[in-house]
């Protein structure tokens, strides 16, 4: 591991969340000298991070309608293999064509991956079968691409466990209960000990906000907007894995349209409507029925497999109030300067993205910190490869 | 895709008897909670419905809602369940009384500290292992073994259940045991002999009573009891070997 740069002595960082972002924030920042602290109100990763179906995007998924976000995944993709080994099952995805319609999108898809430089190998129907007996019998064709599964909780478990051997401090079941705001600037935050009950005062350079879908309601604790919809989707967990690669549909996104293999389970994705409140989420009925029937035409053996969990959770997707379905926003992020955006000093959003490219993330989001700090130091989480997770539970 | 477009299904009252605890000096105590449920609405969801709706300090861990992350162990109605899979709707008729697991030290409410689960792990538990194939399937090129990740969620729930640990806390209990089994089982390069000389302890494998029941609560397949005696099998056989 490498050792942080020399403590930057009056850098003084808060950051609200504890997510993949802000995990791999406090990490990025902690190696390069900062001092760092992280609240998050219940346990980490208990929010958005803990509940994807745990793809390691390749980014073929956005190839053809929003390469940006490709070109990060499939960066991303390659540096976390190196820095987080074994927090993946490396077993490659297939893009599967069923339909005619299906195979009118895959000129475009094979030319978008290589826009996008994410290795697409094309395979015959036969090939495919042959790597995955599963797959539905009539598929017209299929593209190998890097797709993986992770460990949702664990892979960012390992970025806060490194974060906190660099001197970090990691405080859960801490929530932010005010911004502390004085004359336009933000210099820290009122936070409530949940285990304690006590109140107390954090005081901070940067206060940054890595809340995911619930970026809009904190932000509002300092008077300003940030443009974010939290868009839920409904997943469906199956017992037993009925695919060894990730296997989605070849066509644009759709409902239902992918199968994670993960541990012992099959999950099937996902849904797309947007919330104002990301708190509280539904699990429509007629969404898990719709994964089981979208489920099934990619493996038939969907239908008889056995129920193990439904549930939701909500991208943050940056977009303007009028987003119908969430699909039609862009999977990128942004990190904001609210002393650019809206004059207020001190304080810094860091949002939309993805679980694949939480490390990007942070970069990107260190990158604006430090310059507001003053702290001339490179990022160094490219090569840092992360301390396994449970260095997290280390005393 | 319309959201729900299909009428919602009927909302019952349930009683939930929560365990609550901080660290005041004062012992835990009960603290009912009147929660709306439905059909398929689960013990997770019921305790997130009270952070929400009547108290948002009710200690609580949980990630990933699917039976993957292992942090929503707890005793309900005395079993030891993941919440996320557990409906309410399963527990039959009355209160639902909801505490922390056993044998950890309790932080606050349902909240334990995991630290003590992994410190009695020989070396840190990997996360994957070689994947049963699924029938029949072909290596793509490129790929030396299909992987997939343990099925130990690390929740502690064996740990909590078992009659041994709740007696003597310096047995190092279920899941290490198992999980220096599973290292035997497939070779990926651990140290055979140091694993076999840590289990081979009257803290260790010889500690069991065989009483199953870490195996009746895991919630993951890991069948810790089985792989114990499959352990001291090992263990035996070595000890011949070495002679």
């Amino acid at each position: 591991m490498a050792t942080p740069a020399p403590r930057a002595p009056d850098a003084r960082v808060l950051i609200v969340g504890g997510g993949g972002t802000g995990a791999a924030l406090a990490h990025d920042l902690a190696l390069r000298g900062v001092r760092v602290t992280l609240v998050e109100r219940g346990e980490l990763t208990s929010g958005t991070t803990g509940r994807h179906h745990g793809l390691l995007h390749s980014g073929a998924r956005y190839a053809v309608s929003d390469p940006e976000s490709a070109v990060e995944c499939i960066e991303e993709n390659t540096i976390l293999r190196r820095i987080a080994a074994g927090s993946f099952e490396e077993n490659d995805g297939l893009f599967v064509a069923l339909t005619e319609e299906d195979m009118e999108y895959l000129p475009a898809f094979l030319e978008g991956c290589e826009a996008s430089r994410i290795p697409a190998q094309l395979l015959s129907p036969e090939q495919a079968l042959r790597l995955e007996p599963n797959l539905n019998p009539s598929l017209k064709a299929a593209v190998r691409v890097p797709d993986a599964t992770m460990d949702a909780m664990r892979m960012p478990l390992r970025f806060f466990a490194t974060a906190r051997a660099n001197g970090a401090e990691i405080l859960n079941h801490m929530e932010v209960t005010g911004l502390l705001i004085h004359g336009g600037i933000v210099s820290g935050a009122a936070v409530l000990d949940q285990v304690t009950g006590r109140d107390a005062e954090i005081q901070a350079d940067v206060t940054v906000n890595a809340t995911g879908p619930w970026s809009e309601q904190v932000a509002r604790m300092a008077g300003v907007d940030v443009p974010i919809r939290p868009s839920p989707g409904v997943m469906l967990a199956l017992r037993g894995r009925l695919c060894n690669m990730v296997l989605n549909r070849l066509h644009r996104s759709g409902d239902g349209d992918i199968i994670v293999p993960q541990r012992a389970l099959s999950i099937v994705g996902t849904s797309s409507w947007v919330v104002e409140d990301p708190e509280e989420l539904d699990v429509p009925q007629d969404h898990v029925r719709r994964m089981w029937e979208e489920g099934e035409k990619l493996i038939p053996a969907v239908r008889g497999a056995r129920f193990r969990a439904a549930w939701s959770a909500a991208r943050p997707l940056i977009g303007s109030r009028g987003a119908d379905t969430g699909r039609e926003l862009s999977r990128t992020f942004k990190a904001i300067d609210h002393a650019e955006a809206d004059r207020v000093e001190g304080f810094v959003t860091i949002t939309g993205g993805k679980a694949t490219t939480l490390r990007g993330m942070a970069e990107l989001c260190a990158d604006v910190v430090c310059r507001k700090l003053g702290v001339d130091e490179r990022c160094r989480t490219r090569e840092t490869v992360l301390l396994p997770h449970t260095a997290h539970y280390a005393a | 895709m319309d959201t729900a477009t299909l009428p919602e299904p009927a909302t019952t009252t349930r009683t939930l008897r929560v365990s609550r605890f901080s660290r005041d000096g004062r012992p835990p105590r009960f603290e009912e909670f009147e929660v709306p449920v439905t059909e398929g609405t689960t013990v997770l969801e019921a305790l997130r419905w009270i952070r929400v709706h009547r108290d948002a300090a009710l200690g609580l861990r949980h990630s990933c809602f699917h039976a993957s992350c292992g942090t929503c162990g707890m005793r309900v109605n005395g079993r030891e369940v993941l919440a996320c899979v557990t409906d309410v709707a399963s527990l039959g008729q009355g209160p639902v009384t909801i505490e922390p697991i056993a044998n950890l030290p309790l932080l606050q409410d349902l909240v334990v500290d995991m630290a003590s689960f992994y410190a009695r792990f020989p070396l840190p538990p990997p996360l994957v292992r070689t994947s049963e194939l699924v029938s029949a399937s072909e290596l793509p090129e490129g790929i030396d073994a299909h992987e997939r990740f343990e099925d130990c969620i690390e929740c502690g729930l064996c740990l909590s259940a078992c009659p041994v640990v709740a007696t003597d806390e310096t047995y190092v209990g279920p899941a290490a045991l198992a999980y220096a089994q599973r290292l035997l089982e497939e070779d990926r390069g651990a140290d055979r002999a140091a694993i076999l000389s840590w289990a081979d302890d009257d803290n260790a494998a010889w500690r069991c009573h065989a009483a199953f029941e870490c195996t009746e609560a895991c919630p993951s397949d890991v069948r810790p009891a089985e792989r114990i005696m499959a352990l001291r099998r090992e263990l035996v056989l070595h000890r011949e070997t070495v002679r």
